[in-house]
């Protein structure tokens, strides 16, 4: 029953699976930028990086359900406000994570690149950046995780992606194959988020030097 | 006396001079270093020693422009530096801080790459010096080029902190307390090899420290500061040590100055005694005549390198039929830029009441004993303060007229 369901619309889960990852890719790509440019502005001024965690740790407190029926009047349906509401919850923990791992620099490192004369950006790219990368990198994971459920829930505004199964199930639940479908976006949204952290796991170890790796 | 005075090589190093240069911190009362005007001659050892917030590493801070002069002018070699860009000018620079602070995502390698690197080198020129650098160090580059930081020993790290340092061949190189996070036997080691590589390149270099017996064992001058970069003293260790400016460097030089002569004179710079040496392998029967027509009662036994392995007395090679090789690992050994200090060290741990010393290479060159080192501390009580060097320019008082002689603080 379950298996006819699934093998029927094979073609249309396949593609909402796709959209699905692709918008969680797309928007953690986008916070991890909005992070490096906030972090880097805020984690050697205490009171802008006490303020960064501060927000980081209310925002988690809104309701992604409540933020993306707000952001319906301003952008109207479909893919903006997923996409506003998808990164705004993925920028959080990556956040908190990159002021965190920047501020675990060896201050005494930083002044050894300065004093052989790389400039201040050349510290942070070359120095800084690599030093907080595997922080900032376990960060992107919570995130990836949670906004993976997130994304579904934005399907309330028509946004792309395996939130439509669960919407649409719930909002017919007793009708045929009404459960068929939640089930589809659940489970769907469970292995996306295996898969990706998967990703994620091979992008630590292509990206993070051997010299700082944590040795298991 | 002084560590830079082998007259084979050429000073490759410049001079430096700070002309009254004031640090003042906003918020902060009085300056934290007043109107400082300090010349350090071209090829040697400068020691910035004081009390912790006097303002040694500010001064030295200054000299690559880490932190901003309020006031007053830095001179290298014969440019000034003040206001050119300061990341060009630290790229000419050597630096090393405490700890060597390496950083710890790249290899030893990339490491020691990072200035050439910023200045355009080309990979081939880059991955020759680094060879040549970590030959200079004593690491083996096949065995040392692809590790991280985290796989070296704290010596190791502080070695490639000075290669790092010394890249791109700056004629400047300025160290940050380099041998405080270190264990002492390792420090004496490292303060030998740092005499030993500044034989051969004659830089000028900057150290600061709180250590007086290590400001001592490796400067050419010693600055003694006070309070707000006050300059008490600016002379040659023997100098501070046999006529202490004032009460303050007398407490800060600590007690047994007449012990801390000993550090001032090296091993190379003593007569050393000739000794009989042999080859592992050859007749024992041979060796023992050799010895007692030269009337010594220990012979050495050297690798096909120079190199010491043992040291046997006449008895114990008379029990053998051949001279047994293989390294003695408690054999007495000194290097030829060690001091006398830690060559009496060494002779009494070993108990042997004399040691071996190596130079270049680690190469047999002869024997110190007791007897030579107690007749160089008789000459040195002789010949305190009789050299008359011309001291370099250190003070804080302000020109009252253009011309002013400055008279050395």
């Amino acid at each position: 029953m379950f298996w006819t369901y699934v093998t029927d619309r094979w073609d249309q889960i396949w593609f909402a699976s796709w959209q699905h990852l692709w918008l969680v890719v797309q928007c953690l790509v986008l916070a991890l930028v909005i992070t490096l440019v906030i972090a880097f502005a805020v984690y050697r001024v205490p009171w802008a990086r006490a303020l960064a965690n501060g927000v980081s740790a209310i925002g988690l407190t809104i309701p992604s359900f409540a933020l993306i029926g707000l952001l319906i009047a301003p952008f109207g349906f479909g893919v903006l406000p997923s996409v506003i509401v998808v990164t705004f919850f993925a920028t959080l923990p990556v956040l908190r994570n990159a002021v965190v791992g920047l501020g675990q620099v060896d201050p005494q490192i930083v002044e050894a690149a300065r004093g052989v004369g790389m400039s201040r950006t050349r510290v942070m790219l070359r120095i800084e950046l690599p030093l907080a990368w595997p922080v900032i990198l376990a960060g992107l994971r919570v995130s990836a995780q949670m906004v993976m459920g997130i994304a579904a829930v934005t399907a309330y505004a028509l946004g792309p992606g395996l939130g439509g199964f669960i919407f649409s199930g719930l909002s017919r639940l007793g009708g045929a194959n009404s459960l068929n479908s939640v089930v589809v976006g659940v489970v769907g949204v469970v292995l996306l988020a295996f898969v990706l952290d998967l990703l994620l796991v091979g992008l630590g170890r292509l990206t993070v030097s051997r010299g700082i790796r944590v040795r298991s | 006396m002084s560590a830079a005075d082998s007259p084979t090589t050429e000073v490759s190093g410049q001079k430096i001079l700070l002309d009254q240069v004031t640090k003042t911190y906003a918020g902060q009362h009085g300056a934290a270093v007043d109107n400082l005007t300090l010349e350090i001659p071209a090829g040697k050892i400068v020691m910035l020693v004081g009390p912790s917030g006097c303002g040694k590493t500010t001064t030295m801070k200054m000299i690559n422009r880490l932190i901003e002069p309020t006031r007053g002018r830095i001179v290298v070699g014969d440019e000034d530096v003040t206001t050119i860009k300061g990341d060009d000018l630290r790229r000419r620079i050597g630096y090393v801080v405490q700890g060597a602070a390496l950083f710890p995502h790249m290899t030893v390698a990339q490491n020691i790459a990072t200035v050439p690197k910023m200045l355009g080198w080309s990979k081939d020129r880059i991955s020759a010096r680094i060879d040549d650098l970590l030959d200079l160090v004593s690491l083996d580059p096949a065995l040392y080029r692809d590790r991280y930081p985290r796989e070296l020993s704290g010596g190791q790290q502080q070695r490639i902190g000075v290669a790092r340092a010394l890249a791109a061949d700056p004629p400047v190189l300025l160290m940050d307390e380099p041998f405080g996070a270190v264990d002492p036997i390792t420090r004496q080691r490292l303060q030998e090899e740092l005499l030993r590589i500044q034989e051969d390149l004659q830089k000028t270099i900057v150290i600061v420290t709180h250590d007086f017996d290590e400001a001592v064992k490796l400067g050419d001058w010693i600055v003694v500061f006070r309070e707000g970069g006050h300059i008490v003293q600016y002379d040659t260790p023997d100098r501070i040590l046999a006529d202490p400016a004032d009460e303050f460097v007398e407490h800060f030089i600590g007690s047994g100055a007449g012990l801390k002569q000993l550090t001032l004179t090296r091993v190379r710079d003593v007569q050393l005694a000739d000794a009989v040496t042999v080859a592992p392998g050859t007749s024992s029967a041979d060796a023992l005549a050799r010895a007692r027509e030269a009337g010594h009662g220990h012979v050495v036994v050297l690798d096909d390198r120079e190199r010491p392995l043992r040291w046997p007395s006449l008895r114990s090679l008379g029990r053998t039929t051949q001279v047994p090789g293989g390294l003695d690992p408690d054999l007495p050994v000194v290097g030829s830029t060690a001091t006398l200090q830690d060559a009496l060290d060494t002779m009494l741990v070993s108990s042997a009441g004399a040691a071996l010393v190596t130079g270049r290479h680690d190469a047999f060159v002869g024997v110190i004993t007791v007897e030579v080192i107690m007749d160089a501390i008789a000459a040195a009580r002789e010949a305190s303060g009789a050299d008359d060097e011309d001291t370099p320019i250190g003070t804080n008082e302000r020109p009252e007229e253009p011309a002013a002689a400055e008279e050395p603080a």
